[in-house]
C-alpha cells in the first residue's frame, strides 16, 4: 500500500460498505467497527517493515481490484467435506463469507448449544450478549491491522455457543468456500466460539475454493474456553490456487480449560495464520499444532503467540512443513511467561523438510520469560529428505516416488496422529495424500 | 546367476574396486572375506545401486541383464536383495506397512497379484513364527529403537518375505550374539535352493560355521586375491589377513 494513499481508500478497496447483511444497526457494533476502521486507516496494512511481518509481504493483495459480491454467479455442485455424511452434529456452509442455509445441514442440537450464523444471531436480537464477546476477546491492541480490517468489514461467520456442562460428541463442521467467477472477491468472515464451564466440543473448519479466480479471505475468530472446558479446533486450508487466506485467531483459556488447535495448510498462494492464545488462569492448557505442504510459489506463514498469564499453565506447539519447488514457509512462535506464571511449562518445535534447493523456511522461535520457576524449550530444524532412508526403501523394491511419499507422510504423521480427536486423523492424513498425488499429476514436478 | 567382470568403482573419486572378477552360479553360496577397507561394502552397494558409487569400468551381468543400468527398486524386483550392514531407522513408518509395501512392490515387478492387508498379515505371521522373530518388531516403526540383533533379524525377515534369487549379506554377522547369528543362518539356509544364490560378505569366519559356503574368496585392494573352497575360511581364521594387507603390486 503506497503511503500517500488516502486512508479511507484502504477500506474502500475491500468491497462494498460494511453493514452486516440484514443486521439491525446496533450502536455497540457500530462503535466497534468505527474504532477498528480508524485504527486500520491510521496504520495502513502491515508491511515487512513491521517485525511481525518481516517475512510476509502483502504486495499480492495490492494488485487485486475487488468487484462487487458475486454470490449469485457461484454454482456449487459438491461440498468438500472432511467428515462422512452423518458424522457431524451440524454442517454450516459459508460462500464468500455469507451463510448459506440452503447448503447447510442443521440437525437438532442438545439444549444449551447454539451453532449458526453470527449475522443471524445479531438479527435475532442477541446483540446484548454478543457485545460482551465480539471484539472483546481479541481486544483492540496495536498491530492488529488485519483483524481490524476484519472487524470494520465483517459480514458474517459462524457462532458456536456451548452451554455449561454440555459435551458434544460429534464435531461441528464449518465449510468456508471461496469463489471469484469474474472479478476478484474479498470477504471478511468473523466467527465466535464460546465454551461455557466444563463443556466440550470439536470444531472442524474446512476452507476450500471453487474454480480458479483470485479471492481474498480475511478471517477473524475469537474463542473463549471456560473453566474446565475443552475445545478441539481443527482447520484444513485448501483454498484455490490464486487465493489469499489470512486468519486471525484470538483465544482465551480459563482455569483448567484445554484448547487444542490444529491447522493443515495446503492451499492458497499466500496464507498466514496468526494465532494468539492467553492462558489466563491456573491449569489452563493449549496445544497449537500444524502441518503445511507447499509447492510452486506458495507462501505460508504461521505466527503464534502464547501468553502464560497464570501459574501452572502449559503449552505445546509443533509445526511441520514440507516445502517443494520455490515455496516458502514462515514460522514465528512466541511464548511469553508472565511474572505470575510460576511452574508453567511451554514447549515449541518447528521442523521443515525442504524438497528443493529453491524452497525456503524462516523459523523464528522466541521465548520471553519473566518468571523463575518454569520449564520452557524451543527448537527448529530444517533439512532435506533422508537419502539413506530413501535408498533403503528403494532397495526393497519400493519405487522412488512411492518411497518419497512414504517418507513425507512419515514426517508429518506423528503430528497428525497426536491429535486428541483421533477420529479425524485418517481424514487429515488423506488430505496429505491429496497434496502428494497433486504432485504426481501436476505439470511442475 | 551373477557375473562380475573387471569391475572398477570409485567412491568420492577414490578408487576402491580395481578389476574385480567373480562368477556366481545358480544354487551356489559364495563368501567374500577380507580385511577392513578392502572394498567389501563397496561391492555390496555397487550391486544394490546405491548413489555415490561410480562404476568406471567393467560390467555386472545378472540373469542375463546389465545390472548396473537398473534402478535399485528394479534390482530388488528382479530378485537382488541386500541385507544391510547398517539397517536404516525410519521413524513414522510402521514396520508392517513397510514390509507390505515392499512385498507388493516386488510382487508387481514379478507380475504376481498384490496382497491385501489381511492376506499379507497371514504371510507375515507365518514368516515371523518360522524365523522366531518377536511380534513386537513388526509393530514398531522400521528399525527405530531396535537393538543390533533385532535390526539384523528384521533384515532376514525382509529377505524371507521378498524371496530373492540373489541374496547379498553385508557383514550381517557383525555384532550378533549366538542366537541372532543362528536366526540369520537359519534364514539363509532355508532360502538355499538350486535356483537361488547367496553372497556372504564378512570379516570373520564365524557365520560360515552355520552357512557353509561352496566357494570362499579373499578380497584385497579392490580385487579377488585368492579363491578356494570352504577350507579357505578356516585357514584365514588361523593365519588372518596378514598375507593380503600389504600394498598390491
Amino acid at each position: 500500500m503506497s503511503e500517500s494513499t488516502a486512508t479511507a481508500d484502504i477500506l474502500d478497496r475491500f468491497g462494498p460498505g460494511a453493514a452486516m447483511a440484514g443486521t439491525p444497526a446496533l450502536p455497540w457494533l457500530e462503535r466497534l467497527r468505527a474504532g477498528a476502521r480508524q485504527r486500520v486507516a491510521a496504520t495502513g496494512l502491515p508491511t515487512p517493515k513491521l517485525e511481525s511481518w518481516k517475512y510476509t509481504n502483502l504486495r499480492p493483495l495490492e494488485k487485486l481490484i475487488f468487484g462487487p459480491q458475486a454470490q449469485e454467479r457461484i454454482s456449487i455442485d459438491r461440498l468438500p467435506s472432511l467428515l462422512p455424511q452423518g458424522q457431524s452434529a451440524q454442517r454450516l456452509v459459508f460462500v464468500n463469507g455469507l451463510f448459506r442455509p440452503d447448503l447447510s445441514t442443521r440437525t437438532a442440537l442438545p439444549d444449551g448449544v447454539r451453532a449458526g450464523s453470527l449475522a443471524e444471531a445479531l438479527a435475532e436480537g442477541n446483540g446484548g450478549e454478543l457485545s460482551d464477546l465480539l471484539g472483546q476477546i481479541a481486544g483492540s491492541g496495536e498491530g492488529q491491522a488485519m483483524l481490524d480490517l476484519n472487524t470494520a468489514m465483517m459480514t458474517d461467520g459462524f457462532l458456536l455457543h456451548i452451554g455449561a456442562g454440555v459435551r458434544l460428541e460429534l464435531p461441528i463442521e464449518v465449510i468456508y468456500l471461496g469463489a471469484a467467477p469474474r472479478e476478484p472477491q474479498a470477504f471478511h468472515p468473523r466467527s465466535l466460539i464460546v465454551m461455557e464451564e466444563n463443556s466440550r466440543a470439536i470444531v472442524v473448519e474446512h476452507h476450500d475454493g471453487i474454480g480458479d479466480g483470485a479471492y481474498f479471505a480475511n478471517h477473524g475468530c475469537e474463542v473463549r474456553v471456560g473453566k474446565g472446558a475443552e475445545l478441539r479446533h481443527y482447520k484444513v486450508q485448501a483454498e484455490a490456487e490464486d487465493a489469499i487466506h489470512l486468519a486471525n485467531l484470538h483465544v482465551e483459556v480459563h482455569a483448567k480449560g484445554v484448547y487444542d488447535n490444529f491447522i493443515l495448510t495446503r492451499g492458497a498462494r499466500l496464507s498466514r495464520n496468526e494465532v494468539s492464545v492467553r492462558l489466563t488462569a491456573p491449569g489452563a492448557e493449549c496445544h497449537l499444532n500444524g502441518v503445511y505442504m507447499l509447492r510452486g510459489d506458495q507462501h505460508c506463514d504461521n505466527t503464534t503467540t502464547i501468553e502464560h498469564l497464570a501459574p501452572e499453565t502449559a503449552s505445546r506447539e509443533v509445526f511441520k512443513g514440507v516445502l517443494d519447488e520455490r515455496a516458502r514457509g514462515v514460522f514465528q512462535g512466541k511464548i511469553v511467561v508472565h511474572p505470575k506464571a510460576q511452574r508453567s511449562d511451554g514447549h515449541q518445535l518447528s521442523k521443515a523438510l525442504l524438497l528443493s534447493d529453491s524452497a525456503e523456511i524462516d523459523a523464528k522461535p522466541e521465548l520471553e520469560i519473566y518468571a523463575d520457576d518454569v520449564k520452557c524449550s524451543h527448537g527448529a530444524t530444517a533439512g532435506d529428505m533422508d537419502r539413506e532412508a530413501l535408498f533403503y526403501l528403494r532397495a526393497r523394491g519400493i519405487p522412488e516416488e512411492t518411497a518419497r511419499h512414504m517418507l513425507i507422510e512419515a514426517f508429518l504423521s506423528d503430528t497428525i496422529n497426536s491429535l486428541a480427536a483421533e477420529g479425524l486423523c485418517p481424514a487429515l492424513m488423506s488430505s496429505v495424500g491429496h497434496w502428494l498425488s497433486d504432485a504426481a499429476t501436476g505439470g511442475e514436478l | 546367476m551373477l557375473e562380475i567382470k573387471n569391475l572398477h568403482a570409485t567412491v568420492g573419486g577414490k578408487g576402491i574396486l580395481k578389476g574385480l572378477n567373480l562368477t556366481i552360479g545358480a544354487g551356489e553360496v559364495h563368501a567374500i572375506m577380507g580385511p577392513n577397507g578392502s572394498g567389501k561394502s563397496t561391492l555390496s552397494y555397487v550391486l544394490s545401486g546405491r548413489e555415490g558409487y561410480d562404476v568406471t569400468e567393467g560390467e555386472v551381468i545378472y540373469q542375463g541383464r546389465n545390472l548396473l543400468e537398473m534402478a535399485p527398486e528394479e534390482r530388488a524386483g528382479a530378485g537382488v536383495f541386500l541385507a544391510f550392514q547398517y539397517p536404516v531407522e525410519i521413524p513414522g513408518v510402521p514396520n508392517t506397512t513397510f514390509l507390505r509395501e515392499a512385498v507388493n512392490a516386488v510382487r508387481k515387478y514379478r507380475n504376481e497379484p498384490t496382497l491385501d492387508p489381511m492376506a499379507f498379515m497371514k504371510v507375515l505371521r507365518g514368516k515371523i513364527k518360522e524365523l522366531g522373530v518377536s511380534d513386537d518388531l513388526i509393530k514398531r516403526p522400521v528399525n527405530v529403537g531396535f537393538s543390533g540383533g533385532e535390526k539384523k533379524r528384521n533384515e532376514i525377515l525382509q529377505m524371507a518375505l521378498l524371496n530373492p534369487a540373489l541374496a547379498i549379506l553385508d557383514e550381517t554377522d557383525s555384532g550378533l550374539d549366538i542366537d541372532a547369528l543362528k536366526t540369520v543362518a537359519d534364514g539363509v539356509n532355508t532360502l538355499r535352493a538350486p535356483d537361488r544364490s547367496v553372497l556372504i560378505i564378512t570379516h570373520y569366519q564365524r557365520l560360515l560355521d552355520y552357512i557353509v559356503p561352496d566357494h570362499v574368496h579373499v578380497l584385497a585392494h579392490g580385487r579377488i586375491a585368492r579363491s578356494g573352497g570352504k577350507e579357505l575360511a578356516q585357514e584365514l581364521e588361523k593365519t588372518g589377513y596378514a598375507g593380503f594387507t600389504g600394498e598390491a603390486a
